[in-house]
C-alpha cells in the first residue's frame, strides 16, 4: 500500500503515546499519594500478569493453541491488498499503521507508566524502554532468523511472571504489607510463581492426557489446532 | 490489545459518545475481557490483604499469604478454563 502513509501513521502514533508519558507521568508523581499508586499499578500489573499467565499457561499445557504469527500476517496482508490504495495519502494505510503501533505502543506506556511511578523515577522507566526498543531492533535486524525460533509463549510466559510478581510486591507495598527482606521479595515472588506455573502446566497437561491427543483442546479463530497431548514440555523446561 | 474501534457502537450516536463508549470498552477488555474471575479475585485477594494489614503485627505474615492468594486464583482460573475446554 505504500511506506509513506504507514510510516506517517506510526510517527504519529509515536508522539501520541510520548505526549501521553510526558503528560500523565509527572502529574501522576507530584499530586497523587505514593501509597494510592503503588496500589493501583500494582493492581493493574496484577490482572494484567494474570491474564498473561493464564494463557501462557493454556497453550503450554496444549489446551489453547498458539499463535501463528505467519499465519495471521499473511492473513492480514491478503486482506489489506484487497481494499483500494489512494493516490497522494492511503487512509487505509495511515490508520492501519496507527492503530497497531499505538495500540502495542500503549501496553509499552502502561509498564513504563506503573514501573516508573512507583519507583519515582519515570525517567529511568522511559529510557530503559527506549533503550529495549533500540536493543530489540538491532537484535532483530542481525537474528532475525534464529529469534523467529525463540518460543512465544516462554517469552510471553515470562513476562507474565514478571508482571506478577511486580504487581504483587507493589500492590502488597500499596495497603502495608511489610515484604520480609524488602525488594528481594520480589525475585522470589518471581521463583515463587515460576514454581506454581510449572506445576500447573504438568497437572493440566496430566488431567487432559487420557482422553486422546489434542481432544480436549480448542483453538483461536485462524489458528492452527493446539498441539498433541504427548508432546515433551520443551517449552516449560526451556 | 483490545482494538477501541470494534466496540459496539451505533453510527447515529454522538461522536463524544461514540468516543466514550469506545474508551469505556477498551478498558473493559484490557481489565476483564474474557476473564473476569481475575479482576475480581484480584480486587477481592488485595482487599483481604488491605483489611488484615490494619493489625500492624501481622503485616510481615501477610506478606507470605498474599502470593499464596495470587496463586490459587491463578490455579482457580486456569481450571475453570479445563472445565470448559472438556
Amino acid at each position: 500500500r505504500g511506506w509513506r502513509s504507514a510510516f506517517e501513521g506510526a510517527a504519529t502514533a509515536l508522539v501520541l503515546l510520548a505526549s501521553l508519558v510526558t503528560a500523565l507521568g509527572p502529574a501522576l508523581v507530584h499530586y497523587v499519594p505514593l501509597s494510592v499508586l503503588r496500589l493501583v499499578v500494582g493492581g493493574l500489573l496484577l490482572v494484567f500478569g494474570l491474564q498473561w499467565l493464564r494463557k501462557a499457561v493454556l497453550r503450554a499445557a496444549g489446551l489453547k493453541a498458539k499463535h501463528d504469527e505467519d499465519a495471521i500476517f499473511a492473513r492480514e496482508v491478503e486482506a489489506l491488498s484487497q481494499s483500494p490504495v489512494g493516490k497522494k495519502r492511503d487512509s487505509t494505510g495511515f490508520v492501519v499503521a496507527f492503530k497497531g503501533v499505538f495500540l502495542e505502543g500503549l501496553e509499552v506506556v502502561v509498564i513504563v507508566l506503573t514501573l516508573g511511578v512507583a519507583s519515582h523515577n519515570l525517567g529511568l522507566a522511559a529510557a530503559a524502554a527506549g533503550a529495549a526498543v533500540a536493543v530489540v531492533g538491532v537484535v532483530g535486524l542481525i537474528v532475525a532468523r534464529q529469534l523467529s525460533a525463540v518460543p512465544e509463549n516462554t517469552l510471553k510466559m515470562g513476562v507474565g511472571l514478571m508482571l506478577v510478581s511486580f504487581g504483587t510486591f507493589w500492590s502488597g507495598e500499596g495497603v502495608g504489607v511489610r515484604w520480609p527482606g524488602s525488594d528481594l521479595a520480589i525475585p522470589v515472588l518471581v521463583a515463587f510463581y515460576g514454581i506454581v506455573t510449572w506445576a500447573l502446566v504438568v497437572t493440566v497437561r496430566r488431567a487432559l492426557a487420557p482422553t486422546g491427543a489434542g481432544g480436549m483442546a480448542w483453538s483461536e479463530p485462524g489458528a492452527p489446532a493446539a498441539e498433541p497431548m504427548g508432546e515433551p514440555m520443551g517449552e516449560v523446561r526451556g | 490489545m483490545a482494538d477501541p474501534s470494534s466496540a459496539p457502537v451505533g453510527p447515529s450516536r454522538p461522536l463524544a459518545l461514540r468516543l466514550l463508549i469506545a474508551f469505556g470498552y477498551f478498558w473493559w477488555e484490557f481489565l476483564i475481557g474474557d476473564t473476569p474471575e481475575l479482576f475480581m479475585g484480584g480486587v477481592a485477594a488485595v482487599g483481604v490483604v488491605a483489611a488484615l494489614c490494619i493489625d500492624h503485627r501481622v503485616r510481615m505474615a501477610v506478606g507470605f499469604l498474599f502470593p499464596v492468594l495470587v496463586a490459587t486464583l491463578l490455579t482457580s482460573s486456569v481450571w475453570m478454563a479445563v472445565r470448559k475446554g472438556r
